[in-house]
């Protein structure tokens, strides 16, 4: 059995390609909440408190576009949501965790660290989970966090950062993420249904047409599974018949 | 940092971690009927389109549909690219050029 700093290293490992790809994200988003007038420490503070990415990024245009806490928090439950997928996914070997660990390492489960830990979960010795998780999550979430500081320090340093354009980093980002599931009908009509509402819907009080729209959409989606489980039912009767 | 970041900052926290550990903390006494794993899955799509399609169409909060806005033609990049190839990075590297070379000219 190797030991467990080898365990821990090969988690470090699967990682890197994740962390260095999201660095210059923690950069730009240290830079950006400078930009947007919030205090350096509000950067650092997002991402080491709550360290979720997407969540990160619109809580800023939320702070800034005046959003009330009740539709920040809400938003930010919204964004995560997928995560309690995560969480299930990994449930089965995380079981014999200490329950500290468990409380610990549920902490860190962004998509990246589930990424890499599901890819390993199912063949690793039971033994191996833990550290191998935490080779995983620790050194990306210091990363996130160190480079953060970075982008706020820059972002205080360099004038006109706000005028350069880097929220096109977030778009882009969240456009690339969702893109390659337009491949099939139903994740085209939400995302052309959410698409739609957030536009219209973008002069409620408080930021609320982004929860509406997440919403529509999900409903729409929703809808369409029923269709198409309802029409997968009805060919295999007449098949059977 | 004012104590309204600060608040705002924990409650970020808390919605964020009780997902996160629902079901890693407490284990198999929680369960998701079938249909809402299947409504969870359509959330990202959702969400995520909701944010980008004002800030592209109209960055700023003015409606600009013209190549010239140089928001709207780097995220159909982004997307084109991502699409095609699967690879984000490349499509938000690719993007990025395309953006920063329209800001640069126009």
């Amino acid at each position: 059995m190797p030991n467990r700093t080898t365990v821990a290293l090969t988690g470090l490992r699967d990682t890197l390609p994740l962390t260095v790809g999201t660095t210059p994200f923690a950069v730009i988003f240290g830079t950006l909440v400078v930009s947007a007038g919030l205090p350096p420490a509000a950067a650092l503070a997002l991402s080491a408190i709550v360290f979720a990415g997407s969540a990160q990024f619109i809580s800023i245009s939320l702070i800034s576009g005046g959003a009330a806490l009740p539709v920040i928090w809400l938003t930010t439950f919204v964004v995560n949501l997928r995560h309690a997928l995560y969480s299930a996914t990994i449930q089965p070997a995380t079981k014999k965790w200490p329950l500290p660990w468990r409380v610990i390492g549920a902490f860190w489960l962004t998509d990246e660290c589930f990424a890499v830990f599901e890819r390993r979960m199912q063949d690793a010795n039971e033994h191996e989970t833990l550290p191998y998780y935490l080779g995983v999550a620790v050194p990306f979430y210091l990363n996130w966090i160190g480079w953060t500081a970075v982008g706020a320090y820059l972002g205080n340093r360099i004038p006109g950062v706000a005028t350069l354009g880097l929220d096109f980093a977030m778009i882009a980002t969240f456009t690339a993420m969702i893109a390659p599931q337009f491949k099939t009908l139903v994740p085209v009509a939400v995302a052309a249904t959410a698409g739609s509402v957030a536009w219209l819907a973008q002069g409620l009080p408080y930021k609320l047409g982004l929860m509406l729209a997440a919403l529509a959409g999900v409903a729409v989606g929703v809808l369409l599974d029923c269709r198409q489980r309802r029409q997968l039912r009805r060919e295999t009767v007449e098949e059977a018949v | 940092m004012s104590d309204f970041l600060w608040v705002v900052v924990i409650g970020m926290f808390v919605a964020t971690y009780a997902v996160r550990a629902s079901f890693v903390v407490f284990g198999q006494r929680l369960r998701f009927p079938p249909a809402v794993v299947q409504a969870l899955g359509h959330v990202p799509v959702a969400v995520l389109t909701a944010i980008v399609v004002p800030e592209a169409i109209a960055p700023g909060g003015q409606l600009n549909l013209s190549i010239d806005n140089p928001y709207l033609v780097g995220t159909i990049v982004a997307g084109l690219v991502a699409w095609k190839t699967g690879h984000t990075l490349a499509a938000v590297l690719v993007s990025f050029a395309v953006f920063g070379a329209m800001r640069w000219l126009l």
